[in-house]
C-alpha cells in the first residue's frame, strides 16, 4: 500500500471539494428538493396508515440518492482528468493501479459521506427521533455505500474518454439507479422485471440498510426488505469486486 | 555510460505502424533530441519508453530496468513533462508540485524544501500560491519542468516543450533547460518540430514515418547538406551562371533573380567569385546550413509543411484505435 500517495489523491479532491462551493451547493440542493417538494407532494398519495409517513419513509432513500450523485461525479472526474491530461500525471508515477482506485474511491468516500451527513443532519425537522447510535449506524452505512458506489464509479470512468459522455451515465446509470434502488416506493410493489434489476443494484442494499436503522418496524409494505447482514454483506462484497475491476481496467495499456 | 537503450523498437497500431523498428543509445548527462514532424512517432516513442504503452516488439531500457518489466523501477527515475499541460489547474503551483512530491515518496522532511527549489530554480516562487489557471503558457511550462525534477529523475523527457508558446518564453524556456544536465544532473530526451530548437541538443536522432533517418550531433549533421549556399545577383545572371560553372565547378541553379550553389567553405568561395565576376555583382548573401536544410535533404520535403495534415492524420488513428480497445 502507498500510503503517501493514497493520501495526496484524497487530499487533492477533498482540497478541490471545498473550493469548489457551487458544487457542494447543488448536490444539497438536488436532495432537498426531493425530500421536501417531491416528498410533500407524494404524501397526499400514499395511505397515511402504511406505518410511516411517506416523508419519512424516503428519507434513507434521499439518503442514498446523495451518496450515489456525489460518488459518481466524484469519480466520474477521472474523465476530466483523462481530458485535461492530470491523469498522465498520476499514471506515470511510481504508484501501483490499485493505489490510485484506492485513492480515488476514498476521495469520493469522504466528499459524499460529508454530504451525507450534511443531510442527515435534517432528521428532526420531518419528524425522526433518532439516539446517537442510530446516527453512528447510519453514518458508517453512508461511508460504505459511498466507497461501494465511487468504486463502481471509477469502473465507468474507465471506459470513457471524454466528458461529452456525462449525459449518457446521468440518463442511463444514475437515474434508473435511483428509480430502482427502493428509494422513493418499496421494490416489493414493484413487478418481477423491474424487482430483479432492484435487486442487483448495490445503492438498494445501502438505502435498505439505512430502513433498518431509521425504522422501528421490521414488517409491512413500507418496511426492509432484505436482513441487515445482507445488507452490509452485499455493500462490502461489490465494493472488493469494483475496487479488482477499477484496478484490473487501469492496468491495461494501449 | 548509456542512460538509454532502446533496440528495434516497434508499435503498431492496427494496420499503421508508428514506430518502424527503431534503435538508439542516450549517453547520460546529455541532451539528446528526436526530431521529425507531427505524426512521425516521437511521441509515441516517449510513451513507451515512460511506460504508458506497450510496444508490439523491441526491447527499452533506462538506467539499466526493462521498461516492460520493471516499470516501477522505470517510473521512479523518470520525469515528463508532456506535449499537452498535465498541471491541475484548480490548484496553485505549490500544491500542484506538493501532490508530485507524496505521490513520488519524497521523504516527508524533505518535501516542502524540494518544491521551493524547484519552484526558484523557474523564477516561480514568487507564485507560489496562485492557482494554476491563473498563469501563462510559458508559465505552465516552466512549471511543469519544476515539477518533473521534485524527485531527482535521472532521466528527463520533454515532448515538445515549447509548443504553442510565444518567442520570448520559448527563448526563456530554453535558458533552463540548457542547465539541466549540470545543475540537477539529469539526462535530457526531448521531442520538437522545431528544427532550430535541436541547436541546444548534443546528439540528435531525425526520425520520419516511424524511422530514424539520421543520426548525429548538430555539427555533424549539417555536414552531410553539403556545406555553405551562396546566393548571388548579377546585371547578367544566364553568363555568370555559365562562368562560374566553367571556372569552380559547381552546380548552379537559379531561383527567382538569383543564382544559388552549394560549397563546402562559403567564405572563402565568395571574394574569389566577386574577383572573377567583377562588376556586374548586385548582391551575394551566404547561407550556413540549418537543421532544416538537413531534413530538407533527407526526405525531399520541408518539415512544416505537411504539419496539419498527415501529423493530425495519425493522432486521429491512434485516438480512433485508442476508443476501441
Amino acid at each position: 500500500m502507498e500510503f503517501n500517495a493514497i493520501y495526496v489523491i484524497v487530499a487533492r479532491e477533498f482540497k478541490k471539494f471545498i473550493r469548489e462551493r457551487s458544487r457542494l451547493i447543488s448536490t444539497i440542493a438536488r436532495p432537498l428538493l426531493w425530500l421536501f417538494i417531491v416528498g410533500t407532494g407524494m404524501s397526499r398519495l400514499v395511505s397515511p396508515d402504511t406505518g410511516v409517513p411517506y416523508i419519512q419513509f424516503i428519507f434513507p432513500g434521499i439518503l442514498g440518492m446523495t451518496i450515489l450523485f456525489s460518488s459518481i461525479f466524484s469519480s466520474i472526474s477521472i474523465i476530466w482528468d483523462k481530458e485535461f491530461g492530470f491523469m498522465k500525471e498520476i499514471l506515470v508515477a511510481p504508484v501501483s493501479r490499485f493505489s490510485i482506485v484506492i485513492g480515488k474511491a476514498l476521495s469520493g468516500t469522504v466528499v459524499s459521506t460529508i454530504q451525507a451527513v450534511i443531510i442527515l443532519a435534517l432528521f428532526p425537522f420531518i419528524g425522526f427521533k433518532l439516539g446517537i447510535l442510530q446516527i453512528i449506524w447510519v453514518i458508517l452505512i453512508s461511508a460504505a455505500l459511498s466507497f461501494c458506489l465511487s468504486a463502481f464509479g471509477i469502473v465507468l470512468a474507465t471506459f470513457y474518454e471524454s466528458y461529452e459522455s456525462f449525459s449518457v451515465i446521468m440518463n442511463f446509470i444514475i437515474m434508473p439507479m435511483f428509480f430502482l434502488s427502493g428509494a422513493m416506493y418499496p421494490i416489493k410493489l414493484l413487478p418481477d422485471i423491474l424487482n430483479l434489476i432492484s435487486k442487483i443494484n448495490p445503492l438498494t442494499y445501502g438505502i435498505d440498510a439505512m430502513k433498518h436503522v431509521l425504522f422501528q418496524f421490521k414488517t409491512g409494505t413500507m418496511s426492509p426488505d432484505f436482513l441487515f447482514i445482507i445488507d452490509i454483506a452485499v455493500i462490502i462484497g461489490t465494493s472488493v469486486l469494483f475496487v479488482i475491476v477499477a484496478g484490473k481496467l487501469f492496468e491495461r495499456k494501449k | 555510460m548509456a542512460i538509454i537503450t532502446v533496440e528495434n523498437l516497434v508499435k503498431k497500431f492496427d494496420n499503421l505502424t508508428a514506430v518502424n523498428n527503431i534503435s538508439f543509445e542516450v549517453e547520460e548527462g546529455t541532451i539528446f533530441g528526436f526530431l521529425g514532424p507531427n505524426g512521425a512517432g516521437k511521441t509515441t516513442t516517449i510513451n513507451i519508453l515512460c511506460t504508458l504503452l506497450s510496444p508490439t516488439s523491441g526491447r527499452t531500457f533506462i538506467a539499466g530496468h526493462d521498461c516492460m518489466k520493471e516499470p516501477a523501477e522505470v517510473r521512479k527515475s523518470i520525469g515528463i513533462v508532456f506535449q499537452d499541460t498535465t498541471l491541475d489547474k484548480d490548484l496553485t503551483a505549490y500544491e500542484n508540485l506538493i501532490f508530485h512530491a507524496y505521490l513520488y515518496n519524497v521523504p516527508k522532511n524533505e518535501r516542502q524544501e524540494r518544491v521551493y527549489d524547484v519552484l526558484r530554480f523557474v523564477d516561480l516562487f514568487d507564485r507560489k500560491n496562485d492557482l494554476v489557471k491563473k498563469f501563462s503558457g510559458g508559465m505552465k511550462r516552466r512549471l511543469e519542468v519544476a515539477r518533473g525534477l521534485i524527485h531527482r529523475p535521472s532521466v528527463l523527457f520533454l515532448d515538445e516543450p515549447t509548443l504553442g508558446l510565444d518567442p520570448q518564453s520559448r527563448a526563456n524556456l530554453w535558458e533552463f533547460i540548457k542547465e539541466l544536465p549540470e545543475k540537477h544532473h539529469v539526462t535530457i530526451f526531448m521531442t520538437t518540430h522545431y528544427m532550430e530548437e535541436a541547436e541546444v541538443c548534443d546528439r540528435i536522432a531525425i526520425i520520419d514515418n516511424g524511422k530514424i533517418i539520421a543520426m548525429g550531433s548538430p555539427a555533424e549533421l549539417k555536414m552531410t547538406v553539403g556545406g555553405d549556399i551562396v546566393y548571388i545577383r548579377t546585371t547578367d545572371n544566364v553568363k555568370t551562371q555559365e562562368e562560374i560553372k566553367r571556372l569552380f565547378g559547381f552546380d548552379v541553379s537559379e531561383k527567382g533573380e538569383e543564382l544559388y550553389m552549394t560549397c563546402l567553405m562559403g567564405d572563402t568561395c565568395i571574394p574569389e567569385m566577386i574577383r572573377t565576376i567583377g562588376e556586374g555583382v548586385l548582391s551575394v548573401r551566404l547561407q550556413r546550413p540549418t537543421l532544416n536544410d538537413v531534413f530538407l535533404k533527407l526526405t525531399g520535403k520541408a518539415i512544416r509543411e505537411e504539419e496539419a495534415s498527415e501529423g493530425d492524420n495519425v493522432k486521429e488513428h491512434v485516438r480512433a484505435y485508442r476508443r476501441r480497445q
